[in-house]
């Protein structure tokens, strides 16, 4: 933490955003990077009180830029009206050894894995001020408090602003050692502060990684083979050259070709009248039937991997007095993040600069310094806002084409952009998934015996084969480890997993496995409720005895939604709850099903307990978000293959929701303390079984296989 | 190639261009206004919209040649300072953007519909602002829809 760190990274970084001055978010200009003086690593002070916080995680709209502004703010005592956010570059991080930590921006990480050390940053920061001011007067350090960036000495009243002693602050060695705050003394942690990047956004200035403009930038448009796994064989340049704007056409890896032009559109358009030959490869018959087919001959599979199990499933199942079985299935999805993939990359004199919109900057250097085949000192990374995340932009395969692009045209920016055909086509898609369910109850309606056979593609496997452990991925097994699943009271649980990888790609999609795993078990648990002839709530209540977090926000949500009280006629409730990503959830859905099978939901009440709340106005506003993304996948979207490739390629045929279907969301925060929680994903994955049990409660239809749209609800 | 002379946010800009290009990419592209976004080119999203004589218009389907003599506004001119217009207003007390990557295009439609209908009613706005928002921003939308409804009640009471 003691490091001098380059200015010259920080102002590199301002230029990339363009400058723009804005209400809270915008990079310092020069002028005032230079005379801002830096307190420790994560903060600078300026003469005229702005503070400026360094984040070195990515903003998609998740809030989690002005969340860790909060948590250094909080600890420097910084006045809030005076707090900007920059981001740190990846060079920056690079050049000082990793000091701003781990950049990878997923997995609900962005705060709650990084809780310890920024809030130590601000920590260090206001040690800083006092001892500086503490010296100025010749007092005691102890003597000296802060609030409001101000340090003031309270035996005489005397008052420094930030601002006037930031200088001689930052003169100090900072302190290895500092004390956070406790909760008791929080004063921006938990408060709903507004977001700091918000007026950029509703003026169209800012700049998104698509929206970069360079000067003599040139365009490119860009198509893979669209079979997954299929070469690139040739193209015929010649019959193109002739059109508008067009520069260069050229090969990019084995399985791709780029038309660069003046503009973008104009490469768009020469690309669709470019002949191209593909070596479509051994994957150019496979259809979704075929993939569902092989997906299933796992549910029955003799070898499956283990998440967890205790007690004796086979012989408790083999003793039990009713048993309920159900096979349910979840397709691939698309993130379908509006802003389409794009990379911004220049290759001259050996060095490579990209602006890109990445959920991780330091992976984005990596595959940039790759792909050009340069070290990594010398790439420049330039963060921009992502226009959407998900999961999709932690992979960084828009990167590597920009950069091979841009080494085949070096000293010119080259702006590829996929078009959204293109975005729909080579995506790292949500896992297809079935599973087995089967449950034991003894004479009493008691659960004796729990199975949840997993038979669904890796995500490891293909993404990250050293988290595979003994051929086993546990990331399948999501929202059902034993420190996340809300049953472990069921006597003998066996949660087990036969892998069936197809040729699709497939990687993180928010929520990742806890979407399909919390449908299987909690409508599941709702069927076994049914046969055990018990109200869904009070089932689960009992099977929660070991699980009291998952029970306090059950109730939270129960209580606030009304069960059991009566409703307007013809809507029904569904319950679901979950847990997941370090956090407890549950909702508690309001449906109404008309006779021809027409689905309205009209309220969700949702209920969180993510241990410390960082910001509660953003939180409720990731629990709405995360709903419209889960229901979209469970109302209407999906992506099958046809001939190896992907059959939706634009929002005709990959319908999501939108506004008229947005139900009322109420938000009920139920934070315990002691912990720091995820946001942006826990809640995604209670929405969709909340609504399909409400839909049972309606029609006394079951749907197991997503999405709704294959199914006819329509019910006397 | 067609000699253009397209009236945006106030200004007349000349420009050469082929005159199938949609206007969206003209634009971007051609005029640099960045503010109206790409994100499906086939009219499902909403993210290019923008005003043409006041009526809310999905950019990307809009051949530059055709636009003639219409007024063009964009986000960038929805209004002098770029937080004025009562729904930047609304939108920033309801903190209604995530990634923002709509907005432009959530905020012309909303601007157009209380252009016609001050006071909207849910249905209404569930018929006019059909754009997509991947990050669901969509309740926050419609309630800042209603407040900015009010606000412009109230800034025409006193004018």
């Amino acid at each position: 933490m003691t490091q001098q760190l380059s200015r010259r990274f920080f102002l590199s970084a301002s230029a990339a955003i363009g400058g723009g001055l804005s209400l809270g978010w915008s990079l310092p200009s020069a002028q005032a990077a230079e005379t801002a003086a830096e307190l420790g690593i994560w903060a600078t002070i300026a003469p005229d009180d702005t503070v400026t916080i360094r984040i070195a995680r990515s903003e998609m709209g998740q809030g989690t830029l002005t969340g860790l502004a909060q948590l250094v703010a909080d600890e420097l005592d910084a006045d809030w009206r005076f707090v900007k956010a920059e981001y740190v570059s990846p060079e920056a991080n690079l050049a000082n050894k990793r000091a701003w930590g781990d950049m990878s921006t997923g997995g609900s990480r962005g705060i709650r894995a990084s809780v310890e050390y920024v809030r130590k940053g601000g920590a260090v920061g206001r040690a800083m001020l006092i001892q500086a001011a503490a010296a100025k007067w010749g007092v005691p350090a102890t003597e000296c408090t802060t609030g409001l960036s101000v340090v003031a000495h309270t035996p005489t009243g005397r008052r420094l602003r930030y601002g006037e002693i930031a200088a001689d602050a930052a003169k100090l060695p900072p302190p290895a050692d500092v004390k956070v705050k406790t909760p008791a003394e929080w004063k921006l942690i938990g408060r709903g502060v507004k977001r700091l990047d918000t007026a950029e956004k509703l003026s169209g200035k800012l700049v998104y990684a698509i929206d970069v403009q360079l000067p003599d930038m040139l365009n490119a448009a860009i198509t893979a083979c669209p079979v997954f796994g299929g070469k690139l064989k040739s193209f015929d340049a010649a019959k193109i050259q002739s059109m508008p704007g067009v520069r260069h056409v050229v090969a990019v890896d084995d399985n791709a070709v780029a038309v660069v032009a003046d503009k973008w559109y104009q490469a768009k358009m020469a690309l669709a009248a470019l002949p191209i030959v593909w070596d479509e490869g051994p994957n150019a018959s496979i259809d979704s039937k075929q993939i569902a087919a092989h997906v299933a001959t796992g549910l029955d599979a003799k070898d499956a991997g283990i998440g967890q199990q205790h007690g004796d499933f086979d012989a408790a199942f083999a003793s039990a007095a009713k048993k309920i079985e159900a096979v349910y299935s979840s397709p691939f999805q698309h993130h379908a993040t509006l802003e389409p993939m794009n990379c911004t990359a220049k290759f001259a004199d050996g060095k490579v600069e990209v602006w890109v919109s990445s959920q991780n900057g330091d992976a984005s250097l990596a595959a940039a310094a790759e792909a050009g085949g340069v070290k990594l000192a010398d790439v420049k990374v330039h963060k921009h806002h992502l226009g959407g995340g998900f999961g999709r932009r932690g992979q960084q395969d828009p990167v590597k084409q920009a950069v091979q692009i841009a080494k085949q045209i070096p000293g010119k920016p080259i702006k590829l952009i996929w078009s959204r055909e293109e975005d729909m086509a080579h995506g790292f898609y949500r896992p297809i998934a079935q599973a087995k369910m089967r449950a034991g109850l003894d004479a009493a309606g008691n659960v004796v015996a729990l199975h949840g056979r997993l038979a669904a593609q890796s995500i490891a496997a293909y993404l990250a084969p050293a988290r595979m452990v003994n051929g086993v991925d546990m990331i399948a097994f999501q929202g059902w480890t034993e420190e996340e699943f809300g049953y472990m009271a069921i006597p003998n649980l066996r949660l087990d997993d036969a892998i069936r990888n197809t040729h699709v790609p497939v990687g993180f999609w928010r929520g990742v496995n806890t979407n399909q795993n919390a449908v299987f078990m909690e409508c599941f648990i709702d069927e076994v409720a049914l046969a055990a002839g018990k109200d869904p709530v009070e089932f689960r209540r009992t099977l929660m005895a070991k699980n009291p977090r998952h029970l306090a926000v059950l109730n939270a949500v129960v209580e606030r939604a009304g069960w059991g009280t009566p409703l307007p006629k013809g809507v029904f409730r569904g319950v679901a709850q979950n847990a997941g990503f370090g956090s407890y959830v549950a909702a508690v859905a309001e449906v109404s099903v008309t006779a021809k099978g027409e689905v309205t939901i009209h309220r969700i009440v949702a209920g969180t307990d993510c241990g410390y709340a960082v910001n509660p106005d953003q939180i409720a506003a990731q629990v709405e978000g995360s709903f419209v993304y889960g229901l979209s996948a469970m109302f209407s979207s999906e992506i099958t293959i046809d001939k190896g490739r992907v059959v939706e390629t634009n929002f005709d045929t990959y319908p999501v929701m939108k506004l008229a279907q947005m139900p009322k969301v109420e938000t009920v925060l139920v934070p315990s303390g002691g912990f720091w929680g995820g946001v942006g994903e826990p809640t995604i994955a209670v929405a969709p079984p909340a609504v399909l049990n409400a839909i049972f409660a309606a029609t006394g239809k079951r749907v197991r296989s997503l999405p709704l749209t294959h199914h006819d609800l329509s019910h006397a | 190639m067609a000699k253009l002379a397209l009236t945006i946010n106030g200004k007349s800009h000349a420009i050469e261009v082929d005159p199938e290009t949609p206007l969206l990419w003209v634009l971007r592209e051609w005029i640099g206004l960045t503010g109206t976004k790409y994100g499906c080119g086939v009219a499902q999203c909403g993210a290019c919209t923008v005003h043409m004589d006041g009526v809310a218009t999905r950019s990307c389907q809009i051949p530059a040649g055709s636009v003639g003599t219409a007024k063009i506004v964009t986000i960038e001119g929805l209004s002098p300072d770029g937080m004025s217009h009562p729904i930047q207003v609304a939108w920033l007390q309801h903190e209604v953007p995530q990634c923002g990557y709509c907005q432009s295009g959530q905020i012309m439609a909303s601007a157009a519909l209380l252009a016609t209908k001050p006071q909207p009613t849910d249905a209404d706005i569930a018929d006019m602002v059909t754009n997509i928002c991947r990050c669901g921003t969509y309740q926050r939308i419609k309630a800042a829809i209603h407040t900015a409804a009010d606000l412009s009640v109230n800034a025409n009471g006193k004018a």
